[in-house]
């Protein structure tokens, strides 16, 4: 039975890890995750969790300490944003290619400098390559949702790799929306019970972690790793499609809003997805044939998939919260027109950088995108195709 | 969206404009609505200007962006009249609720010319009456729950109860002086 | 997960690795012959040890089996030629060698 609420999306992450009780939390606190911790550590307190939280001196530490643990057989996590996962950098990587299954709640913020602690994806969009499975919420309801469904995904036989579960800082992670809770009960049964395979604490088979690989292994050993991510797709479907039978929440490797008739198209991560919905709407009301692909699932990347939602459209803007400094755009840009050119879309695209250090995306600001889309379609040139929403010129 | 009310909170760092916009999200929540509460982060240091919002919606609420056109502005410390501009966007519709001991006439030159209803409360005043010390939020919830009829009296003093109920389950000594501070602030605001 | 590590060479395939490259299974350094990276290898030279056993617990290795209370053969497979034991010795019954 679900359970109505009104929680902040820092606050519903945390309810999530009370419900599935994971093992070990080793934590650090950077604003603005801080909170998840905070409330995590109330709940270790009152005894509502058996978890091991161990708070340590950094974010190499928290997440050497969430590897140690989930190496050792236990269901880890830890939580942070911008500069602290910066500081993770190489343990990340060290996560992903000992194939454990933990996972990292990122509350995303703009990375120094300037110093900055308000939104963009800058963070998450350097590690996007560590070979982590990411996956971005637009409201704390789909923050909450994704973190039910995180172990399930990463924990998957076929699968095994670490899951980094973001969510827009502030923007979401300070915000009190509606939202609905699934009970206690159902949430536990859900993610069901970690039974890993390999283990460092089972004594029936003793075992090395992190071998050193020369060069004689180590291509093998990468594309052995990557075997894990083809996985990824269909069993986030999976696990979706009994998380809706759950919850009646639907969800997918993206989300496709008013697109099947669209002709102008938007593609973006994260809360301004919800402010360009209203903007859609206002616009269809006028007879304008636009819509959005909001996406979920960011690594691996559905290429094919996103390709295919974006087969009839005429133009299409990109939209990047993070630079990539390529002089032609950000990452999901790079990643978007690729899987275009590979489809052979005929659609006009453009790569907009917006939203940098918690810049406000209004709903006139995605009105004028799509106007700006239906005159690129109209002259068939999409011009500058790397473009700055808002700037002051 | 013709239903949806959106509010303005105008702080400084440590005054509780963004507890007190989600205490309203809160209790508005609890009459049936969708809501939204969230502070707007500038430097993160007591006395520095700050910004809250909150979205009131009796149908879900999608858009993330700040609040440029508010039917509602609260100034929490009157200090930000000078400050900040903080009739920005306000509807003519709507009102501007200010937290001063000054009758509003000496309120109304300060707001830029604003057209619309100005309505001033002294939440210092309320608070050291009822609670013997200086929270402004508690009054200033309960002035602009009236003020924009977000929910008929009663409803709101029964929720808040309820509510404080559980927030101050530690400390029940406080919930009376809270409720005092509602029931007064409803009567004061003018 | 057992490994066949009998796989493990520079011919086995990204198949053939395990997942995260785990090693499971105790002691499998054993199936490997780890010493032909030595450059310089110890001699036993048995007439003059007094089976004092002084060499045996400092080799990093394990290099030196002891049977019934007494040191046999350097196991060359394993040895790398660190030079330890030549220093543990007080007399002089190992010496290193060029390999």
């Amino acid at each position: 039975m679900a359970k109505r609420d009104r929680l902040s999306g820092n606050e519903a992450i945390a309810i999530a890890l009370r419900q599935i009780n994971p093992d070990v939390f080793p934590a650090f606190p950077i604003t603005p995750s801080t909170e998840i911790p905070q409330y995590f550590a109330s709940f270790v307190a009152n005894g509502q969790v058996d978890t091991e939280f161990i708070p340590v001196e950094s974010e190499h530490s928290s997440m050497s300490a969430a590897i140690g643990a989930s190496a050792a057989g236990a269901r880890s996590l830890t939580a942070t944003s911008s500069c602290g996962l910066a500081y993770m950098w190489e343990e990340l990587y060290i996560a992903a290619s000992n194939r454990l299954p933990l996972a990292l709640a990122l509350v995303n913020r703009a990375l120094s400098g300037p110093i900055n602690i308000n939104c963009d994806h800058s963070d998450s969009m350097g590690a996007r390559d560590a070979g982590w499975i990411q996956m971005y919420a637009e409201n704390n309801q789909e923050a909450y949702d994704n973190m039910v469904q995180a172990y399930r995904i990463a924990e998957h036989k076929d699968v095994r790799l670490p899951i980094m579960i973001c969510q827009d800082g502030f923007i979401t992670s300070h915000a009190v929306e509606n939202m609905e809770l699934l009970e206690d009960e159902e949430v536990k049964n859900f993610v069901g019970e970690y039974e890993p395979e390999n283990y460092l604490l089972n004594p029936d088979c003793p075992m090395a972690v992190g071998p050193y690989s020369i060069t004689d292994y180590y291509m093998e050993a990468k594309r052995n790793q990557a075997e894990g991510m083809k996985h990824v797709e269909k069993v986030v479907l999976e696990v979706a499609e009994e998380f809706a039978k759950l919850s009646g929440r639907e969800y997918g490797l993206f989300e496709a809003y008013r697109l099947e008739d669209a002709e102008y198209a938007v593609v973006m991560i994260g809360s301004a997805a919800g402010t360009t919905k209203d903007a859609i709407d206002k616009l269809r009301e006028q007879g304008e044939k636009v819509g959005l692909l909001k996406i979920r699932l960011y690594r691996p990347f559905p290429a094919e998939a996103i390709a295919k939602a974006l087969q009839g459209v005429k133009a299409v803007a990109v939209m990047d919260r993070a630079e990539g400094y390529t002089n032609h755009g950000g990452p999901l840009g790079a990643d978007v027109m690729a899987a275009l050119y590979r489809a052979r879309s005929q659609a006009l695209a453009v790569n907009y950088i917006y939203g940098l250090g918690g810049r406000d995306v209004r709903v006139e600001d995605m009105e004028g995108i799509f106007a700006t889309l239906k005159q690129i379609a109209a002259d068939g040139d999409a011009g500058e195709t790397y473009r700055y929403l808002g700037i002051r010129e | 969206m013709s239903n949806l009310t959106e509010i303005r909170w105008h702080g400084r760092g440590g005054q509780g404009a963004k507890t007190a916009a989600l205490l309203l999200a809160d209790v508005a929540f609890q009459t049936g609505k969708y809501v939204q509460g969230f502070p707007e982060y500038g430097p993160e240091r007591m006395g520095a200007p700050i910004t809250a919002y909150n979205r009131i919606s009796d149908t879900q609420i999608r858009v993330h962006s700040n609040i440029y056109d508010p039917q509602y502005v609260v100034v929490v410390d009157e200090s930000l009249l000078e400050a900040v501009d903080v009739t920005s966007g306000l509807k003519k519709d709507g009102a501007i609720l200010v937290n001063t001991s000054r009758p509003k006439e000496e309120i109304i030159p300060h707001l830029k010319g604003y057209e619309g209803k100005v309505c001033t409360i002294d939440a210092h005043k309320v608070s050291m009456a009822t609670m013997g010390r200086y929270f402004p939020n508690t009054p200033l919830l309960a002035a602009i729950v009236k003020v924009a009829d977000i929910m008929d009296e009663e409803t709101f003093l029964r929720e808040m109860r309820a509510s404080f109920s559980h927030k101050f389950a530690s400390k029940p000594e406080v919930i009376d002086g809270n409720m005092a501070a509602l029931k007064m602030a409803l009567k004061e605001v003018r | 997960m057992a490994v066949d590590i009998t796989k493990l060479g520079v011919k086995a395939t990204w198949k053939d690795l395990t997942e995260g490259m785990v090693i499971a299974g105790a002691g499998t350094s054993k199936d490997f012959n780890t010493g032909e990276w030595s450059t310089d290898k110890p001699v036993f030279i048995e007439d003059k040890c007094k089976q004092c056993l002084l060499c045996t617990p400092v080799c990093p290795d394990s290099c030196i089996p002891v049977k019934d209370g007494k040191r046999g053969e350097f196991d060359y497979d394993h040895c790398k030629g660190c030079g330890i034991c030549v220093k543990s010795c007080p007399f002089g019954a190992i010496t290193m060698e060029g390999v």
